[in-house]
């Protein structure tokens, strides 16, 4: 008898446990980049409109997809970048959106709508923008050449930080052999292999999302580097300087989308309006260092900010930019190509 | 009541179930499958996951990891034993103590006790900046072969120590006392009594040093900057970031294999089947 009344009781508490887990409240689940948000605004939404934000990171947009194709766990909101959106619209993975619950769309800027990974901006609303570069140590680094190359200096060998995505290392090779970081050539691809190899012995370590510190650090003399990277590095070191090779380099939107495992689409296009009102969009420029896709937050940015190049990205070197695009199945090659480099 | 107790096995049993036996045979069945199999419908069964495994690639970055493995484990082995002897030879008041010492260490998360590694051997790191301090040179630490042994000595040794430790305390003194009276000097005491007494808390040690440090992913990532993969590193990124599931797991059952097979060689060493520190 007291073996039942003991089971009765834990039954009772394990319920009542789990009811005061997920309550009546509704729950938003949220896939975002590392370091991606100003995780107060998660706080706040909850508590303005009384719901639970499961909030859950990555760190490359291979790995998201990996993540939501499992179909494991259901987002209602992901953030991600324009090349993986074009792939998940076109497998139909993301739903279409409806803007009548999103009005603060109307502070996006237009050089961010109509990008051919979503060409009737039906799917998905601009994030942050920004650019891939070198963040080097003014103290150590010539960057006079103003190339790609410099990242295969072998005077900077054990002192070089590469990144462990593989569309932004085989685009600083391509983009430093002349070819487009789009590339669907296979001969070009394998080229740009070759001085990922030649490169392997002078890097120090392949790391996303821990660059700023090594460099903040002053651990190594250069890492590759998103732009909003460098901006937060440069505010902790004034060694530091960031340079966009002449040969061109990407530029890329991060945008956020919901996909078709969505329960709850109005309340994430809810939070993505809440997350375009101005005064969200300032605090997380504040978190993030990205260059801003909003009208009218960028007119109450910080002078400093709008004098980094890295923050502030000039106009020429925006028009020699390319964006990156899905390369559809010849993707495998290059993660076939990456995993080589990776094992070697 | 007797009869009753039985009952009390079931949900180990079912916990085993579902997550040791189901898994095991998930992984087992992706192994033998193409990635094109959807559904129970579609299944189609290949060896070809296991023939790419086969590659001089991938062998390498199996002889290197069961090299740096083997490596954490011998240097495991040569701290882990003078270091178990030290702490039953000691007085009972200060046995408790040290070996709190040991497993203080494993109360803070293991991610944790890693990084620090990362500020202890970066080039401004305490180590070089104690060299510089000293007139020496400075090395490049971090992000070596070097430090990815470090990183596991240091964060498996404990599973060296404890094993052997239980072995040398469960010993019985009289035995020593005997090979003392019968004119045994104390190496020779050492090499034919307390050794051959204490090889099934080393067997133990080996392979609970060994497992971990052969399949690990996160140490080789953090410390050894991802230049130098590990067999682990490798299964990680089939799985999260190209997706291959069938060949990831394919991975797997050979390590799997690899990991049986080395312990039932290491049995076969085992000396004493009745000695209380074995695992299995």
């Amino acid at each position: 008898m007291k073996r039942l009344i003991l089971i009765i009781i834990i039954l009772v508490m394990v319920f009542v446990l789990a009811g005061c887990s997920s309550g009546d409240r509704e729950v938003l689940n949220i896939l975002n980049y590392d370091i991606y948000i100003d995780r107060d605004l998660l706080k706040e939404f909850e508590n303005e409109h009384n719901v639970r934000i499961k909030y859950d990171t990555y760190s490359t947009p291979e790995e998201m997809y990996i993540k939501v194709k499992a179909g494991a766990s259901s987002y209602d909101l992901i953030f991600s970048s324009e090349y993986m959106i074009e792939r998940m619209i076109d497998e139909g993975m993301v739903n279409k959106l409806n803007f009548d619950n999103i009005p603060n769309y109307k502070y996006i800027d237009q050089d961010f709508k109509n990008h051919p990974y979503d060409p009737n901006n039906e799917y998905s609303v601009p994030y942050f923008w920004g650019t891939l570069g070198i963040l080097y140590n003014k103290n150590t680094v010539d960057v006079s050449s103003n190339s790609w190359e410099i990242l295969w200096d072998e005077n900077h060998s054990q002192r070089i930080i590469m990144m462990d995505s593989q569309r932004d290392s085989f685009g600083a090779a391509l983009k430093l052999l002349g070819y487009s970081m789009n590339t669907v050539d296979e001969n070009e691809l394998d080229e740009a292999k070759d001085l990922l190899l030649k490169q392997k012995p002078l890097v120090m370590a392949y790391i996303t999302d821990g660059a700023p510190d090594i460099m903040v650090n002053e651990e190594a003399n250069m890492a590759l580097v998103w732009s909003g990277e460098a901006v937060a590095a440069m505010a902790e070191n004034e060694n530091l300087d960031f340079v966009i090779p002449k040969e061109g380099s990407n530029i890329w939107i991060d945008a956020m989308i919901i996909p078709s495992t969505t329960t709850n689409q109005p309340l994430a296009e809810k939070f993505i309006n809440f997350l375009c009102s101005t005064e969200a969009t300032l605090r997380n420029i504040d978190e993030v260092w990205y260059s801003t896709v909003h009208t009218e937050a960028i007119k109450e940015v910080d002078e400093e900010l709008l004098n980094n190049p890295a923050f502030n990205i000039p106009q020429e070197d925006i028009d020699k930019m390319e964006m990156f695009r899905d390369p559809k199945e010849f993707i495998d090659l290059y993660t076939q190509r990456w995993t080589e480099i990776a094992v070697q | 009541m007797k009869n009753r107790t039985k009952y009390f096995a079931y949900p180990y049993i079912i916990w085993i179930i579902i997550f040791i036996a189901l898994p095991a045979f998930l992984v087992l069945l992706y192994s033998i499958t193409t990635k094109e199999s959807d559904g129970i419908t579609t299944i189609q069964f290949t060896l070809e996951n296991f023939k790419n495994f086969f590659n001089p690639l991938y062998l390498n970055i199996l002889w290197d990891s069961i090299y740096l493995a083997a490596v954490s484990t011998i240097i495991c082995l040569l701290i882990g034993y003078p270091a178990a002897f030290i702490i039953s030879n000691a007085h009972l008041s200060r046995r408790n103590t040290l070996l709190f010492l040991c497993i203080l260490p494993m109360w803070m998360n293991m991610l944790l006790r890693t990084y620090a590694w990362m500020t202890i051997l970066g080039n401004n790191g305490i180590l070089n900046n104690l060299f510089s301090l000293l007139g020496l040179p400075t090395f490049n630490l971090l992000y070596t072969k070097g430090a990815t042994v470090m990183g596991m000595v240091y964060n498996f040794l404990p599973f060296m120590i404890l094993p052997i430790y239980t072995a040398l305390s469960k010993m019985d003194r009289g035995l020593l006392e005997a090979a003392d009276d019968l004119g045994a000097d104390k190496k020779t005491v050492f090499i034919k009594v307390i050794l051959p007494l204490s090889m099934p808390g080393v067997i133990s040690g080996i392979i609970m040093v060994f497992m971990p440090a052969v399949s690990t992913f996160i140490i080789p990532q953090l410390l050894g900057g991802n230049k130098n993969m590990m067999i682990g590193n490798l299964v990680e990124r089939l799985f999260i970031i190209n997706g291959d599931w069938n060949f990831g797991s394919a991975i797997s059952i050979v390590m799997m294999l690899i990991i049986l097979l080395s312990m039932s060689i290491m049995n076969k060493f085992d000396i004493d089947k009745e000695g209380g520190a074995r695992l299995w």
